[in-house]
């Protein structure tokens, strides 16, 4: 069975069948189900009109759960999106960025998940639709954990909620071992507002350092006010962080760089303010 | 659609309005192939990670094995094939063509629809419109060059007469760019049976079939089973015949992860859908030994009887008095070296299409070797070789792992099985997992120089994970000691490299046989030393480099052709340049720090020590067409428009006027593998004497005796011009041979080696080619990240043939080189797909500057050298030094990754 709704109250019931499996972009969806054909129904959202693009809200932004990476970047936003332009664009490459979306990215729940930390900065919340109705959940809240979220049976990530930015600038940094195609070793979302050359409100999320990415507030309370970031990131603020050993590096690695990627992205920011 | 019909899909693809029925979530890409017919959507990887599928979907490029079908209704839907008639891709397809940005063409597809995306919205840069397709074998920078050239408009084919020399387009480039070349996968028609392999899930494990008859004939569309019992001939193969051991499929315990144990064929539709836990085998996995020392320990698992302490085999070369001369030395450096296991990466996995013709086995396959495939075949399917054909389809990239067979036993097996028509397309998970790679090494070296900053002796020893077969272990143990010792005049010298079986997977052939790895330890040491004697290390190298007259550590002396001293003083004002850059970058202070590195390398080309004849043939049909039987297999490198030009100027025709047949075993001769860097060489020579004896013939048959006569093709003649003279040898008349000549010449040739005695003294290559690489780097002391800035890299290849194909070479090889120092390690169970396994992009290339030289050679056809293995060699310890000197670190293990790196740095801060 393949489904193919294009109304939001469509997808939902489609949602309800047993075994049913949500495909958007399919730029998870087809890598982890390997190379035979399915054998459970899918329900494609991708033709439903009210989760896609990005549109203004009363209270700010609404990212549907449709749009994709081109989308965002695309997309006219204030300056507190760049960090999230910045992530869309090194989301695997120009073909994944078309049609992989940020919904699936959150859904997908990988440590690495490239949307997550400026989304996080960003105060984002997901729009859950299901069949009693939708519920909003912030996104720390609906990131569980390795490739766990708060997303129940029978529901879909309609939306993404991002209040006005205002006045604030952002940034991203991601730290590969090649330029295009690459998973994170480690990535820092920074989200900060400027007044007379000193951080009056700032945002700092890591990720691929913890299994979910995480915010840092200790960092953000001990930088406000803050003129020169040059030297101010202490282990204690890290210590929320968790990273492991794989592939791409080992956890003390990780921890070790977080700080000048941090640095950088703040500086980098500042600059732009 | 509400999902309880699947409705007929609709879409335009490449301007026609298709229709299809298709299976629930059916990939685009696969649909496209098998529904469409549009074998110009290759795929290689199915996951989004190569790139090589990219289509256009309303015009923005999108990777159609991530793309439902039924996401693709009523939308526009366009390919290579569709596009490559488009103005810009027209365009691009010249310029490719032009720049040689399409080696063995596999990635060809998805770049010129990345890239005609890119011309059209004009938004961003070239290297982020193509950084998501993976091309393994260019190194990226022809292409954006071919890209800058058809972007800018007015593109003009590439002009050039084919004489040796010149450069010219490959003569096989057209189907490359429009998407026609039919690689394994593109052969088979439609609704042919499927060949799937089950493989061991464990490094090490026992396992018993439950009943397998019962499973074919209970389950609907299987039609046949394969295990180890229907092995006709020998259950054993191996590409060195006197270490062969490795089973077709394993038989009661399996040695590697990935291995074999049985195959099903079934209908497409089954195999599509087919999950290896629906075939009845039971596992019990069993204690693996994963590195030599384990496997070299007391009471280790023996994984072949008569191989002790799994040992396969030590190669060894010694000359003069290694140890005296290091203790007599001035200064001394010592240093052990780890390198990892390599993936070769090509974009094509291993695929095919076989099939009974006429009662007799016909298997068409990627390859670089189809006569040792068909030696294979004749003992595993214990038929008469003449009851077996071998028609190599187009390769996809191969650089050594597609020397040894993969699909070929499968194909064949099934299809006698099921007397009809087979295919098979290795998924890349089990192309990563069960095919062939580079050896990973830990090598302990050591090198003494005197006062005056010469040589004096050197030891080497390196232990080299074979994996669970021999495969080109045995190659790789033997050609290391010979080539450690890089190109210099060592006279005192211990070399030793053991190659250790381990239940990974084997170990083989990885352009350059292990001298890449052994490159690493000498080349890194060298600057060691150069720093210790306080000399340059150019200068250093200068002074030890081998010349003229100077013996090799076997003893052989090259009267002539040994250009390594010419390399180096080609590089020498990059060299100056580069320091005085560096010292001004770094004199600005800051996080990132510049270093300049430089190293060399030597290769043999041609087997070690072993005949490895090759032949070539040519004939004259009667209407007046040269037609040339090159079998030399072109994997991307060339060798059909090289071993063509080389006998055009033998013959004194016109390249372009010959008609080519490719490697087929039924009417091509053997001109042996593709691999050893031996086909310029070794065919270029064959093709050489086959276009001489043609020539003479026809001159004999006008009479003209001339160095500088022409031969043409006529109408039912061939034209002779000699100055003013215009002579023409008639051919209606003459006998008309079996296959159709009238005229014909057929020659081979083996290059002159002598056995090595049990210190490794001989002449083991008739002719080496020699290498110098400079690499500038930036590092980024704060991440341990390296920016590779640019290369010079100068290449003696005695005579160049076709330097636009030289080019190509040297820049592929630097792209390899640069993976394995940075990025590239394989860790059986752990990378087995290409975002866990990184190969470089179109973003971590640097500018390249090749610097051809050209010392002939006077075995060489016309001078020419092998070239296809020497470009790796110096890339990886040239990038080290170049790290090393930024980074004030000692490098000693590959891939420098930032981790690594960084670890390092730390690590030198807190000395």
């Amino acid at each position: 069975m393949y489904f193919q709704p294009t109304t939001l109250s469509q997808a939902v019931r489609d949602a309800q069948v047993e075994g049913v499996r949500i495909l958007a972009g399919g730029t998870d969806f087809y890598p982890s189900h390997g190379d035979v054909l399915p054998d459970f129904p899918i329900l494609d959202i991708s033709r439903v009109d009210e989760i896609s693009g990005i549109n203004r809200t009363d209270t700010g932004w609404r990212i549907g759960g449709g749009a994709t990476w081109t989308d965002v970047i695309r997309a006219d936003l204030p300056r507190g999106f760049d960090g999230l332009k910045a992530a869309a664009r090194e989301v695997g490459s120009v073909q994944i960025q078309n049609m992989g979306t940020v919904a699936g990215n959150l859904c997908n729940a990988s440590p690495a998940a490239d949307g997550v930390p400026p989304l996080l900065t960003l105060n984002a919340e997901v729009e859950l639709v299901g069949p009693d109705g939708a519920r909003r959940l912030p996104l720390e809240k609906f990131l569980l954990g390795v490739r766990k979220t708060a997303l129940t049976p029978g529901e879909i990530l309609a939306g993404l909620h991002v209040p006005d930015t205002g006045q604030a600038v952002s940034g991203f940094s991601k730290l590969g071992s090649r330029k295009y195609l690459v998973i994170s070793i480690a990535m820092v979302a920074v989200y900060l507002i400027v007044e007379d050359g000193a951080i009056s409100d700032l945002r700092v999320a890591v990720g691929a350092c913890s299994p979910v990415a995480q915010r840092l507030p200790m960092l953000e309370a001990d930088l406000r006010g803050a003129r020169d970031v040059r030297g101010c990131v202490m282990p204690m603020h890290l210590s929320d962080l968790s990273p492991i050993d794989d592939v791409r590096g080992s956890g003390e690695y990780r921890l070790d760089v977080v700080v000048p990627l941090i640095e950088r992205a703040l500086i980098a920011a500042m600059e732009q303010a | 659609m509400d999902g309880s019909a699947v409705p007929m899909i609709r879409f335009s693809l490449n301007g026609s309005d298709i229709g299809l029925d298709v299976e629930t979530g059916e990939r685009l890409s696969a649909s496209l192939r098998e529904r469409c017919g549009a074998k110009d959507v290759k795929i290689g990887c199915n996951a989004g990670d190569c790139g090589a599928c990219t289509v256009l979907v309303d015009g923005e490029p999108v990777c159609a094995c991530l793309t439902a079908t039924a996401q693709a209704a009523g939308r526009v839907v366009e390919t290579v094939s569709g596009l490559i008639a488009s103005v810009e891709g027209r365009a691009l397809g010249e310029a490719f063509q032009n720049h040689g940005a399409a080696q063995c063409g596999i990635c060809t597809p998805g770049m010129i629809v990345s890239a005609v995306a890119w011309m059209r919205s004009g938004e961003g840069s070239v290297e982020d419109a193509l950084g998501g397709v993976l091309c393994r074998c260019t190194g990226y920078r022809k292409i954006l060059d071919a890209v800058a050239e058809a972007a800018a408009g007015g593109v003009e084919p590439l002009n050039g007469s084919g004489a040796m020399g010149t450069s010219i387009r490959r003569l096989d480039g057209a189907d490359k760019v429009s998407g026609r070349e039919q690689f394994g996968d593109d052969v088979a028609g439609a609704d042919v049976a499927v060949v799937h392999v089950i493989r061991s899930p464990f490094a090490r494990a026992a396992f018993r079939f439950g009943d397998l008859e019962g499973f074919r004939t209970h389950t609907d569309g299987v039609l046949a089973v394969l295990t180890a019992a229907d092995v006709k001939g020998r259950n054993c193969f191996g590409v060195i015949p006197p270490f062969a051991d490795q089973p077709v499929f394993a038989v009661d315990e399996a040695r590697f992860r990935g291995e074999a144990v049985a195959a099903v064929v079934g209908t497409p539709d089954l195999m599509a859908r087919f999950k290896d836990g629906d075939f009845p085998l039971m596992w019990e996995e069993l204690p693996a030994v994963m590195e030599p020392e384990d496997a070299m320990a007391k009471g280790a698992p023996e994984l072949h009887s008569g191989r002790a302490n799994n040992v396969m085999i030590t190669g060894f070369v010694a000359c003069g008095d290694s140890a005296a001369a290091l203790d007599a030395a001035t200064v001394q450096v010592v240093g052990t070296f780890e390198t990892g296991f390599v993936e070769h990466a090509y974009i094509e996995p291993e695929a095919g299409f076989a099939d009974i013709v006429d009662g007799r086995v016909e298997v068409h396959a990627c390859t670089q070797a189809p006569v040792m495939d068909l030696d294979s075949l004749e003992e595993i399917l214990a038929l008469d070789r003449s009851q077996i054909r071998v028609v190599p389809t187009g390769v996809g990239g191969g650089f050594g792992s597609k020397l040894d067979i993969s699909v070929q036993p499968f194909l064949a097996m099934a299809a006698q099985a099921i007397n009809g028509p087979v295919r098979i397309n290795y998924s890349r998970g089990e192309s990563m997992q069960s095919t062939t790679k580079r050896h990973p090494a830990k090598m302990s070296v050591q090198i003494g120089a005197d006062v005056d900053g010469m040589l004096s002796g050197m030891r080497f020893d390196g232990v080299f994970n074979t994996g669970a077969y021999a495969s080109w272990g045995p190659t790789v143990a033997n050609r290391v000691p010979v080539h450690a010792s890089g190109p210099y005049h060592v006279k005192d010298y211990r070399a030793e490299a053991v190659g250790v079986h381990t239940h990974c997977p084997p170990s083989g052939a990885f352009r350059g046989f292990g001298v890449p790895q052994a490159a690493i330890a000498q080349e890194v040491l060298f600057d060691e030393l150069a720093a210790k004697l306080g000399l340059d290390p150019l200068e250093f190298r200068v002074r030890n480099a081998l010349k003229n007259g100077m013996p090799t550590v076997c003893g052989q002396v090259f009267e002539q052709g040994v250009g390594i001293g010419a390399c180096f003083e080609a590089l020498r004002d990059a060299w100056k340049n580069a320091l005085v850059e560096v010292e001004e970058f770094n004199a600005k202070g800051g996080v990132v720090r510049r270093g300049v590195g430089i190293a060399a390398g030597w290769y043999g080309c041609g087997n070690t020590s072993l005949p490895n004849p090759s032949t070539i043939k040519v004939g004259v049909r009667l209407d007046g067409q040269f037609v040339l039987h090159q079998g030399a297999m072109d994997i991307g490198q060339g060798a059909n428009t090289v071993i063509s030009q080389i006998f055009a100027q033998a013959l004194g025709f016109d390249v372009h006027d010959l008609e080519l047949i490719g490697a087929d075993t039924d009417v091509t001769p053997d001109a042996g593998k593709t691999s050893a860097s031996r086909q310029t060489f070794v065919s270029g020579n064959a093709a050489r004497l086959s276009g001489l004896a043609l020539r003479a013939e026809i001159l004999r048959r006008c009479n003209v005796e001339s160095a500088s006569a022409r031969i043409a093709a006529g109408d039912g003649v061939v034209i002779v011009t000699d100055g003013a003279a215009v002579h023409k040898v008639a051919l209606a008349g003459l006998d008309v041979d079996g296959d159709g000549y009238v005229l014909r010449s057929e020659e081979s040739y083996d290059p002159p080696t002598k056995p090595l005695d049990q210190n490794g003294q001989g002449v083991p290559y008739a002719q080496f080619g020699y290498a110098a690489h400079l690499a500038i780097v930036d590092v980024d002391m704060e991440l341990g990240t390296v920016t590779p800035v640019r290369f010079v890299a100068a290449h003696d290849v005695g005579h160049a043939v076709n330097p636009m194909l030289v080019e190509g070479q040297v820049h592929g090889g630097i792209a390899q080189g640069l993976g394995m120092a940075l990025m590239e390690e394989f860790i059986p169970g752990r990378t087995e797909n290409l975002h866990d396994y990184l190969i470089p992009t179109i973003g971590d290339i640097p500018p390249i500057e090749t610097l051809i030289v050209e010392e002939p050679d006077a075995h060489g056809p016309f001078g020419a050298k092998g070239l296809g293995e020497h470009v790796l060699i110096p890339t990886a310890p040239a990038l080290i030094n170049a790290i090393n000197m930024a980074a004030g670190v000692q490098m000693r293990r590959v891939p420098v990754t930032p981790a690594r790196l960084r670890a390092a740095i730390l690590e030198a801060e807190n000395d």
